[in-house]
């Protein structure tokens, strides 16, 4: 597929090079299932999965080499609907959806949920306001949008500018995430690790650019949904609690409500540094204070989805409009399916240990038998959970039982007495959602500063192998910066990741969308939607992280509640002050907003 | 392709747009707002507040978006400014 004519032929036979890889990555479960009956160790499970999966990746990424501009941009604009919504769903979970999701439900409650919503309904937003008109317009990148839409390149610069801090404080979240992951299966420091999930992420995209990204993204999709499901069901089967639980765990919801009023949800008497105890309800919805928390996380996180150039990129590479539309459809329907399962299975999880009726329960029995479970041993071991009997009385209470959010997802099939090979296919799942996160988001990154920055502004009259070997030499420096930066282990998952779509939020949001609807919309109005809603945005980030007064009560997971309406406001009083765009810049608008005809920028 | 003709498919896919944003705007933000007075009421075993956030919700966004489409096609298609 180095070459167009090999190119169209593979598109053509999609189904049944992803059928046989799906078939092919089922079949290696099972070997692995027969190798952990003859005896093999669990560490060797771990270490052939992880090898296995990502030499996988790296034979796609090699296969999808480019030195065309139009495949290394947009993968030649032949990706069908469906495979760019697993594309999409892929680029979309990472490591911390899939570590870390069902976790957040288990100990956040109801306020933690508008993380569910707003990752799930911000794709109504990129289907109504974005992705249809984004594809019409024929950009390569999002800055480039801004940059032909608004003129000049001043635009284009802060577009880069917002696109470049969104997308590094995630990814570098995305690297860390690998080498946690790397690290725990194949016994090597972390520090290490952070740079062996760099060398997976760069097989993937270097050679082939989005081409290459897109197809290893399908791959690494088809991975991460049967191990994220696979355990659940089989748990839920196991356990008694329902063929398929989505749709019948209500009972189990309410009996960990009543479990808690019985326990009561009381802080721990002595806490443990980096373990939680639950104290927060599974699902008890206050009313007021609580709901408008709820609502602003969700909104936050609804515009940034909305405005994360690495999402909109994905829609760039369909062959058509309505194809971009279609698959955000399926993009939502991939994402749908590992969303609706998380809440199941910190639900199941929680009640598994809850419940004094059930065998796999810890609280309420005794420290002596809990302390010698096997999972408990293990997981204490590496310091991730604590059982401590802080009340002297011989019995685990819901209070002294601490733990480390991240675990749920990993230490379920444990918990549930499932075989080992599980956990190696839940470390290669959770693999797959840091790399194929981290692949786009670098991509997007590169690609803002080698076609934006590069060749837009510095050097329009660089030729085709000089501006695709700028993309890579920018592609592997920043991703070793990035691996540099998680080595030194300075943010926590989540607050980077929310943190990203607080920044995209802030600085794209309404520049995107009012330069669609609203012709009205001129350059200064732009510039200044991005510099004052992402300055804005940045300031009380700084001033509420470093324990300023709230506004509000909006924290830093949501500053974009307070860089949004300062955008808004800004980019409206001034375009209306200044002069309204000229007559071609309104045609070019109304030329986006039709399906039909060319689009507007051609390829260059 | 007339200009009126644009001008009708812009009316058109403007106030579809604006049904599509009520309907998210319902189910993303007041029914999440109210899901305690919701918990009251229930819906296969669970309580209703909750299904809407855990499952509710999430399937409605779903089928919003592929019916925006349907209908979002068959607008293009009647206006001729189909690209497909």
């Amino acid at each position: 597929m180095s070459d167009q004519t090999q190119g169209t032929r593979f598109v053509d036979k999609l189904g049944k090079v992803y059928g046989i890889y799906t078939l092919g990555f089922l079949g290696f479960f099972a070997l692995m299932a027969i190798v952990e009956q003859l005896g093999a160790s669990a560490q060797l499970i771990g270490i052939l999965f992880l090898l296995f999966t990502i030499a996988i990746y790296a034979t796609i990424g090699w296969l999808s080499r480019t030195m065309q501009v139009d495949a290394y941009y947009v993968a030649g604009r032949e990706v069908p609907s469906f495979y760019n919504g697993m594309a999409t769903a892929a680029d979309w979970m990472s490591g911390a959806s899939f570590v870390a999701l069902a976790g957040g439900i288990y100990f956040g409650g109801y306020p933690y949920l508008g993380f569910v919503i707003g990752w799930t309904g911000g794709y109504v937003l990129v289907n109504a306001l974005m992705a249809p008109y984004l594809r019409k317009f024929g950009c390569y990148t999002v800055p480039d949008f801004i940059g032909t839409r608004y003129g000049g390149n001043l635009a284009r610069f802060c577009a880069v500018l917002v696109l470049v801090v969104a997308s590094f404080t995630y990814v570098t979240a995305q690297i860390n995430a690998t080498g946690t992951i790397a690290a725990r299966a194949l016994a090597i420091p972390f520090e290490v690790g952070v740079w062996f999930g760099l060398l997976g992420i760069l097989l993937c995209s270097m050679l082939g650019g989005m081409r290459g990204v897109t197809w290893t993204q399908v791959a690494q999709y088809i991975v991460l949904i049967i191990a994220y499901l696979v355990p659940v069901i089989w748990m839920s089967n196991a356990q008694g609690f329902g063929i398929i639980p989505h749709f019948t765990y209500g009972d189990a919801a309410l009996r960990i409500a009543e479990l808690e009023a019985e326990y009561g949800l009381v802080a721990a008497a002595e806490a443990v540094a980096g373990l939680k105890v639950l104290t927060t309800a599974h699902f008890d919805p206050q009313g007021g204070l609580d709901s408008w928390k709820f609502v602003t996380l969700a909104l936050a996180m609804m515009a940034g989805t909305a405005s994360l150039p690495h999402i909109l990129m994905r829609y760039f590479t369909t062959p058509s409009v309505r194809q971009a539309r279609k698959s955000v459809g399926w993009s939502l329907f991939f994402i749908f399916l590992l969303y609706f399962t998380a809440p199941a299975l910190a639900t199941l999880t929680k009640l598994q240990l809850l419940d004094p009726n059930l065998a796999t329960a810890v609280v309420g029995k005794a420290i002596d038998d809990v302390s010698n479970l096997e999972w408990i041993r293990n997981w204490t071991e590496v310091g991730m959970l604590s059982v401590v009997d802080q009340n002297g009385d011989g019995i685990v209470q819901l209070n002294e039982f601490f733990m480390r959010p991240d675990i749920v997802v990993l230490a379920t099939p444990e918990i549930a007495g499932l075989p080992y090979v599980i956990s190696g296919l839940v470390a290669a799942g959770g693999m797959a959602a840091a790399m194929s996160t981290a692949d786009g988001l670098l991509l997007a990154i590169a690609n803002a500063l080698s076609h934006d920055l590069y060749y837009k502004i510095i050097d329009p009259k660089a030729d085709t192998r000089r501006r695709l070997v700028v993309a890579r030499v920018l592609l592997v420096g920043i991703g070793a910066l990035a691996a540099l930066i998680a080595s030194l282990q300075l943010t926590g998952i989540l607050g980077a990741v929310a943190w990203a779509f607080c920044f995209a939020g802030s600085g794209l949001f309404f520049p995107l969308v009012l330069g669609i609807w609203w012709k009205r919309a001129n350059r200064p109005g732009a510039i200044a939607g991005m510099i004052a809603g992402f300055a804005a945005g940045t300031i009380y980030l700084i001033h509420v992280y470093n324990g300023g007064d709230q506004l509000w009560s909006i924290d830093h997971l949501r500053f974009s509640i307070i860089g949004m309406p300062v955008s808004l406001v800004a980019m409206i009083v001034v375009s209306l002050v200044t002069e309204a765009p000229d007559a071609e810049m309104q045609a070019m608008v109304d030329e986006t907003r039709i399906p039909t005809g060319k689009t507007i920028l051609t390829e260059t | 392709m007339s200009q009126d003709n644009r001008r009708l498919h812009w009316a058109k896919t403007s106030r579809l747009t604006y049904w599509v944003l009520a309907i998210w705007f319902l189910f993303g933000y007041v029914f999440p707002f109210f899901a305690k007075d919701l918990d009251g009421g229930s819906f296969l075993g669970f309580p209703l507040g909750y299904y809407m956030i855990v499952q509710g919700s999430l399937i409605v966004f779903v089928l919003l978006i592929v019916g925006h489409n349907f209908l979002q096609d068959r607008i293009d298609d009647e206006c001729g400014l189909s690209d497909e």
